[in-house]
């Protein structure tokens, strides 16, 4: 253990910017762990890494981490990082976005960065709620959620991140969570590794503004709800309707190879100079 | 040996092709936009242009918000880059903009005024967006806004509008009009090596020693691209010297000063105008963009029936040129403000005239372009 934490603190900006933000019992502290972990064993350099992050507590990940980090508006993130991507393609551009951020405000950029097939990694750390600004039900809360803006139980339905990132023809597509930490490490790393869209949805539980109100009365009956209601893709797809009913599958739903529009762009530049 | 007089190149093009060649000449190598009339013909030229220059990305993405994140995102990385809108494009750019007057991202928007608000006269002129260029963002800062008024300047000053933004690493705002942007006339392109283009300070120092926003003398701090060994943190937060959010009144002061101050001690190196006739004249005529043309024919009309007239064209309308405004206008027995909007530039002659002359104020809201008689008529009355 002292061993992993020695690993992180490389990376973090130890002396500037603590304590964090993040609740106890917030997920968000581990997907920090789990993609400086990934980075750190795929052997990326600091200065390569850019880490372009939304508004929203996930968004404040960007200032912890010593990488080069951009802390950019509300659901905003995609586009800057689209212009970082295609202005210097030799960078690795990780997104880390919120559900409000990736699906809500930021909806349109989604789809849209998936559809161009931009190259690089959006993280979308799903909680369920509007976590910072005190618990507003977001478009990834289940029916019936309770929250600060939906008091008698929300009647809206929610969006599935994946089946949206999938439509919208995202390279690669997974789900994850923070309860399975070793999975989520080796999510991350593969969708680092691939070319194009790659999207990691990630489960993480905000108990103060989400769990409270839910019926989940400790952070750990969250995390236990996790483990519970999560099965593995390969094993989920073998069960009836309904045994599936009330599951989440995790893991990897597509993995395609397909070029990124940054690499596409440099083929075309090359042959419109090459007939000069 | 004499030197071979090298031929400027001559074509005959569009206002906001003009633009295309300012920018490209200036160096930039970056178009992220969406499509809007009346400035679609620069993203249909940059379409074609960038992928033939080294580098060069033109990317045409989903709406005006996500243009302007991802031409923010290019300039981080370094890149000149620029957009060009219209309207509510540009409205939608105010958010993102916003952001880059904050983290103090150098770059070019080209705002192409038509009729409003909403979508108001696609197809026709109006000048209503100036205010809003200079106010549209929430909170308090500076910005740099030029016009041009005719083809020839479109061009100019788009460059003028790249090394603004480069030197002083601010958004600068390009206000055109819908007459300016499509009429087309003959330019002369002038060399590269002829034009003084600038570039953005990078910092000199090792990375351990970069201060993300130092505050100097000059007040702009240095701006490493993203990848180059200086990692640093950009955040539109209210932030410290080292790039960090902080909300200690202490530094949100220093922040906000310096960001003013950058631009106020540098005024006389952004006020451009044009004189013309104004030495001796005695009715002032303050004008820019399309309208500056009318307002050139209405003095020299002027002139031929013995009425002292002068033409101050406006290329620099933010931060306004009150030190230029406030002694012609002292030396004049009247100032007629002709404009395409009920009265966006003739209030800040008004406040910088503060009751000195009389202002005339000749404002026209119908899609329709103020006519150098009209202007005319206006002198020979004041």
């Amino acid at each position: 253990m002292a061993q992993v934490t020695e690993l992180i603190h490389n990376y973090l900006r130890h002396n500037k910017k603590f304590p964090h933000v993040y609740c106890a019992g917030c997920g968000h502290g581990i997907v920090l762990g789990s993609l400086i972990r990934s980075v750190h064993n795929l052997g990326y350099s600091k200065d390569d890494v850019v880490l372009v992050a939304g508004i929203g507590c996930s968004g404040r990940m960007a200032v912890y981490v010593d990488f080069n980090t951009v802390h950019t508006t509300h659901g905003r993130a995609l586009t800057f990082a689209t212009g970082i991507k295609m202005a210097n393609p030799s960078l690795k551009v990780i997104v880390v976005m919120g559900d409000g951020d990736a699906m809500s405000i930021g909806g349109n950029h989604l789809i849209h960065a998936a559809r161009r097939n931009i190259g690089l990694t959006a993280l979308v750390l799903n909680n369920n709620i509007y976590g910072m600004t005190g618990g507003q039900y977001s478009p990834t809360s289940p029916p019936g959620t309770i929250s600060a803006t939906s008091p008698f139980g929300l009647l809206e339905r929610s969006f599935d991140i994946v089946d949206m990132a999938m439509a919208s023809g995202a390279n690669y597509v997974a789900r994850g969570t923070v309860m399975q930490v070793n999975m989520l490490d080796g999510l991350i790393a593969e969708a680092l590794e691939n070319p194009g869209f790659n999207l990691v949805e990630i489960l993480s539980p905000c108990h103060t503004q989400y769990g409270r109100k839910n019926k989940f009365k400790t952070v750990v009956d969250m995390y236990e709800w996790y483990k519970k209601n999560t099965v593995k893709l390969d094993r989920y797809v073998k069960m009836s309707a309904a045994e599936q009913a009330g599951l989440t599958p995790i893991g990897v739903f597509r993995k395609e190879t397909l070029p990124g529009l940054e690499v596409r762009y440099a083929e075309l530049r090359e042959k419109l100079q090459e007939q000069g | 040996m004499a030197r071979k007089k090298r031929k400027q190149q001559e074509i005959f093009a569009l206002g906001n092709e003009a633009v295309v060649e300012g920018a490209l000449l200036a160096g930039c190598s970056f178009f992220a936009g969406y499509p809007i009339t009346p400035s679609t013909e620069i993203a249909e030229v940059m379409s074609a242009r960038l992928p033939r220059i080294k580098d060069g990305v033109y990317i045409q993405m989903e709406d005006e918000i996500a243009s302007m994140g991802a031409i923010i995102g290019a300039s981080l990385a370094g890149r000149k880059s620029m957009t060009a809108t219209s309207g509510p494009g540009f409205s939608l750019m105010q958010e993102n903009l916003g952001y880059a007057c904050m983290t103090e991202v150098p770059l070019v928007l080209v705002n192409v005024m038509r009729g409003g608000p909403s979508t108001g006269l696609p197809t026709s002129p109006a000048q209503g967006d100036v205010q809003q260029a200079r106010w549209g963002r929430h909170g308090d800062h500076p910005i740099i806004v030029l016009s041009a008024s005719n083809v020839q300047e479109c061009l100019e000053m788009t460059v003028v509008a790249f090394n603004f933004a480069e030197k002083y690493r601010t958004p600068v705002i390009l206000l055109l009009d819908e007459i300016t942007a499509h009429t087309r006339e003959k330019i002369t392109i002038p060399h590269a090596e002829d034009l003084e283009i600038l570039a953005r300070v990078t910092p000199a120092m090792p990375p351990e020693w970069y201060v993300t926003y130092e505050d100097t003398m000059r007040g702009v701090p240095s701006l490493a691209p993203l990848g180059t060994g200086y990692r640093f943190h950009v955040t539109g937060l209210t932030h410290d010297q080292n790039g960090f959010p902080t909300s200690k009144p202490e530094e949100v002061k220093a922040l906000m000063y310096r960001q003013f101050r950058k631009i106020d001690q540098f005024f006389y190196d952004i006020q451009l105008v044009d004189e013309v006739e104004c030495a001796d004249a005695e009715v002032l005529v303050i004008a820019y963009g399309c309208v500056a043309r009318s307002a050139e024919l209405a003095v020299s009309m002027a002139r031929e029936q013995g009425i002292k007239a002068g033409l101050l064209k406006l290329k620099t309308l933010f931060p306004f040129p009150k030190t230029t405004v406030q002694a012609l206008a002292r030396q004049c027995r009247a100032v007629i403000v002709p404009e395409m909007n009920m009265g966006q530039i003739s209030r800040e002659v008004k406040r910088v005239n503060n009751g000195f002359t009389k202002v005339i104020t000749n404002n026209r809201v119908d899609g329709q372009i103020i006519t150098p008689s009209e202007i005319f008529k206006n002198i020979s009355q004041a």
